[in-house]
This record gives C-alpha cells, structure tokens and sequence, in this order.
C-alpha cells in the first residue's frame, strides 16, 4: 500500500481542524446568536439553541469531510463563524448591561 | 464518508464500549443496587406505607427541621426514613446538623441493616466519568459520543445500500462476517443510537456547549438556573408550634394533581411548627419528563399552596430528551427493549473495533511474529472487549464474598472491578490473541453463569426460592446473568471457530487496503 502524499496528509489535517475547532467555534457563535435573537424567553432560547449546538457541530464535522476541498471546508466553516462573531462583539458594545 | 465513519468510530471504541455495557446496566440501577443488598430481599410493599413513616418520625426525630420520606415501589420495595437530625433538643436548624435515616420492610415495620456497597450507583457514574472524574472523565466521555454522533451520521452516509446491507448476512467468512454483523447491529438498533447518542450529549450539554447561555446571560451569570430550571422555595420556620396535618388526605389529592400518579418522595419542613409546608415529588414512572413534579401544601392546613414542574416550551422538550436517556418512565417491557438496544450497541461498538483492527492491519502468514503497533492494538481490544464483562462479574462476586463488615467496602468492591479489568490486558498480553478470545469469553460466561450460585450460597434467596415466591427482582437478576453467560458462552464459540473457517474462506476475504466500507457501494 503506498503511504499518501504530504499534500494528502496536510489537506486531511486541514479539514480535521476545520472539522474539529472551526465546527466547535461556529456552533459556539451559532448558539450564542441563537439564544440572543430567538423570538422567546431568554431561558427559553438559551434552552433551544443548547440543545440544537450538537446537531449544529456534526453538520459541521461532515461538511468539513464532504466539501469539495480542504479550502472550501474552510471557508464555510470560518466565515460564518466570524461574521457571528463580530456580531455579537459589536452587539455586546451596544448594550449596556 | 466512510473513512469519516472509520476514523471517528474507532479512537472513540474502547471507551464507548465501557459507556455502552455500564449504560445498559445502569437501566437496571434500583434493581442491581436492591440485588448488591441481599439483608433487603424480604421487603414487600406496603399500602400503610406513609402511616408507618410517619409513626418512625414522630417517635425517632419529634425536633427535626427536616423529614424526608422516599415510598416503596416495584423496583425498590423498601421505604426509606430520613430526618435532619436536631443539634440541641427542641431547636432544629435545617443547615447544620447530620441526616439520618433508617430503611425498612414496609411489611413488616422491621428496622433492615443493608451492607455498604455502590450497587448500581456505580455503574451509572461509570457511565459519564469513567472512574476519571468529574472534569476528566465527563469531557472524555463527550467527546467519545460526538464522535459516535459522527460515526452513525457518516456510517448512514457511507451505505448507500443500508437496507441491502442489512438483510445479507454471510456467516463463517472472517473478515465479511464481522462486517455484516456489524451493519445488522448497527442498522437494526439505528434510530436507538441516534436517540441514545443526542440525548445523551444534552445530558451534560452546559458542560460542553456553554456559549448560549454564557451569551446570553453575559450580565447575569447564575441566572440562567434560577429561570430556566426553578426550585421550590424553602419553609420558613416560625416558632410557633402547631399540629401537623394528616398526609394520607394530600396523598390523594397529588394523585388526582397527577392523574393517578403516585408520589416517590415526601418532605416536610418544619413538622410541628406552623410555617410547615408538605412537599411531594411525583415518582418517575410513567412521566416522559425528567424535570422533577412538586406539590406544595401547607402543613397545618392541609392547603394545597403551589404546583412545580409544569413549564412548558423549551424546558420540556429538554426535559424530555433528558428522560428519554435515563428511560426512568419505562415499563418493564419498554425498559427491556432498551435494553437489549444497549446490547445491540454495546456489539456493535465491538464488532466495529474488531473490523478496524483486522481490516488494517497487514496479512499475517502463519507463525510470524506481529508487529508492535498491532500487537498493542490486539491487547487493547481483547482487554476491553472481554475485560470488562469480566470485571462486572467480578464486581458482583465481590459484593457477595467480600466480609460485610470490611471498611471501605464500597471502595474495595470498586477496587476489584478495577484490578479485574486491568489484569485482563496483562492476560491479552501473555498470550496469543487468538487463544485469548475464546479464553477469556469463556471465562467470563464462567464467571457469570456462576453468580446464581454464589447468590444461593452467600443468601437465603436461591433461584430455586425466587423464581417460585420472588422477590421478582432476584429471580430477573440470576435469569439475567445466566443470559448473559449464554451471550458470553456464543461468543467464546464464535472466536474458537474462527481459525479454520478463516482458512477455508481465505479466497472471499477482501486483499488488504481495499477500503472497507465501500466495497458493495
């Protein structure tokens, strides 16, 4: 069995860490928008967008695996991610607690 | 997808197998616990149940702060007393002071003294901490059943042909064998495995997905229980004396509150004073829910002051996917369908370990000598797979033969459990693998089929007894452990078989480093 390539090992621990960190922090801003903007009690929404952060992250993982190439996986998983980010970063300096 | 499948199914297999065998024995928890504690077997239930408490009460602790009352049921057929023991007479403070308790034959009225023992406590423990603890052993655990998520998501992706693959079963061919057992079991217990996977996950789901709520409560941390999952306020007490009102009228009245329910658990704050409030916590039975049902009533009046536990929205549906993991509401026959999905599970988690290994390890021709990394691998599967049936066994025979009054005997009976499970990889390590397998399956159906034995030998409730007169409860935990002898037993004579038939099968099994999964896709 021939051993793969380097390009091969990289482009798979690529989409490992897209899978594995980049899933975790676009379900972590996910929920984190999700239980500020669902139409519910706050308890309520944080409740729901907990329980959808699993569902959430295995989308993630299977995209990361499916996608057509370790850049694509990359980039749908990141961009999100900090687009949500920044929005809850900026929300966070608009309200004042 | 199906090296998806591979990859996130088989780092996570050792440990999801311990989590699956301690999960599906932890359906049986009140059972296996009543079973470790043989000085209870005589208990039978008792209507007069709550009179007889109340009567031990008011005799053994008249100024306590605090009476706690948990009823006999099927599965637990004692009752169980226990106060707040008052730290100067006449003046009872709920937080300092010790909890005593007694239990009892609700028959009978006889005082019992059970050993110490975990009983079934510790395999649900196990279950989400591994013994590592309560950081450790919980992200461990998390991370192993999102792999598992991973791996059935990728495993349905993976088999284009799921139902093809299901029915073909090709017995005595090695390699194909296991594969067709693993899709059988995989496949047959499917909507098990997503439900028991998920739900398990939302079991500790603030541990491992905190950022809804550490958001949202940014402002306002400790919030987020007080709202989401609201407590019953305490009694206060007054000083005043007054007579405690009569409990059996506020029984009848929780059970029409729970349409028929019973209630498990009674608490009075305060007896005898006239701030006393009667609390009663609806038994899980029958309730899909986990979120604990309350009725609060005045203990001087008898008034029914306040209801818990019907929130609605997202807190149900949390406490339903809550439930749904314990699987406390389940009738017998639901709880032994569970059951037997856990098995399924537990074989396929194996059986998955089983391909991975032999499916990517080189060909060994006869007499060579394997090579470091799959001879570690070897150790490891045979030590967990045949291992820690082993060390259940052998923490049930401890629980009969270990002296009843040993200290740390709840630690020492772990402690065999343990050293039982290790002491199986250092068994996997001196001998060659194929010999280990039937061995050590065997040894295990051995010891199982064994523990009816010791039972009618170390107690007075013999299979010969129990299935005749029960307890009930004996006669399932002997019956179960001869089950689980005969699994033990086919399994010995599965691997024992596995040699020669291999041989004859050599030209069917696949040439190394053909991608397992995808073959027949």
């Amino acid at each position: 069995m021939a051993s793969p390539s380097t390009s091969y090992r990289l482009a798979v621990a690529s989409r490992a860490l897209a899978a594995l960190a980049g899933g975790y922090l676009l379900t972590a801003s996910m929920i984190g928008a999700l239980a500020l903007f669902l139409p519910m009690e706050r308890a309520a929404a944080a409740l729901t967008a907990t329980m959808l952060s699993f569902a959430i992250y295995a989308c993630s993982v299977l995209w990361a695996f499916a996608a057509r190439s370790a850049w694509l996986a990359w980039a749908v998983i990141a961009l999100p991610a900090l687009a949500l980010e920044a929005l809850l970063w900026s929300r966070s300096l608009l309200v004042i607690p | 997808m199906a090296w998806l499948h591979a990859w996130a199914g088989w780092p996570a297999g050792w440990i999801l197998y311990a989590v699956f065998i301690s999960g599906t024995l932890s359906y049986f928890r009140p059972e296996i616990s009543h079973w470790m504690r043989p000085e209870l077997a005589t208990a039978r239930e008792h209507p007069d149940s709550v009179a007889m408490a109340m009567r031990i009460l008011q005799e053994r602790a008249p100024d306590s702060s605090r009476w706690v009352i948990n009823l006999p049921n099927e599965r637990e057929p004692t009752l169980r007393v226990g106060w707040m023991a008052a730290t100067e007479p006449g003046k009872a403070d709920r937080l300092i002071g010790r909890f005593d308790g007694v239990v009892l034959d609700p028959s009978t009225g006889k005082e019992l003294q059970p050993r110490q023992t975990r009983g079934g406590d510790f395999f649900q423990r196990f279950h989400y901490e591994l013994g590592l603890g309560q950081v450790w052993g919980r992200w461990l655990v998390g991370v192993c059943a999102m792999a598992m998520l991973i791996a059935i998501l990728s495993g349905v992706i993976a088999h284009k042909q799921l139902f093809r693959n299901f029915f073909t079963f090709r017995p005595g061919k090695g390699q194909r064998s296991w594969l067709d057992a693993h899709h059988a079991v995989g496949v047959l217990a499917l909507p098990y495995h997503l439900l028991i996977t998920y739900t398990g996950l939302i079991t500790m789901m603030f541990m491992y997905m905190p950022a809804a709520v550490e958001t949202a409560y940014r402002y306002d941390p400790g919030g987020f229980l007080i709202e989401a999952f609201p407590n019953p306020p305490h009694a206060q007490a007054t000083g005043r004396s007054a007579r405690l009102t009569a409990i059996e009228p506020l029984l009848q009245q929780a059970e029409r509150q729970w349409n028929g329910a019973a209630p498990a658990t009674i608490v009075i704050e305060y007896p005898g004073d006239a701030g006393a409030r009667v609390q009663m916590q609806r038994s899980a039975h029958g309730k899909l829910t986990h979120t604990g049902q309350f009725i609060i009533f005045d203990g001087v009046s008898g008034e029914m002051l306040s209801i818990w536990g019907e929130e609605s929205g997202a807190m149900q549906a949390h406490g339903v996917l809550y439930g749904l993991h314990m699987a406390r509401f389940s009738s017998a026959s639901l709880r032994w369908m569970f059951a037997l999905c856990g098995v399924l599970g537990t074989v396929m988690v194996a059986t998955g370990l089983v391909l991975w290994s032999v499916k990517r390890m080189p060909q060994r021709a006869e007499g060579e000598r394997a090579m470091l990394s799959q001879r570690v691998v070897e150790i490891l599967n045979n030590g967990t797979i045949t291992g820690l049936p082993i060390a259940v066994a052998v923490y049930f025979w401890a629980n009969r033969l270990l002296p009843v009054t040993l200290a740390e005997r709840p630690a020492w009976e772990v402690r065999c459990f343990f050293a039982a499970w290790a002491l199986m990889y250092v068994a996997a390590l001196l001998q060659n693998a194929r010999t280990a397998w039937p061995r050590h399956f065997f040894a295990g159906a051995l010891l199982f089929a064994l523990l009816p034995l010791v039972n009618g030998l170390t107690t007075s409730a013999h299979l010969g007894i129990t299935l005749m007169q029960g307890p009930a409860i004996y006669a399932g935990f002997d019956l179960s452990m001869l089950g689980i002898a005969a699994l033990l037993a086919i399994a010995a004579w599965n691997t024992s078989r596995e040699r020669p038939e291999r041989k004859e099968a050599a030209g069917d099994t696949l040439p190394s480093g053909t991608p397992m999964l995808e073959e027949r896709s």
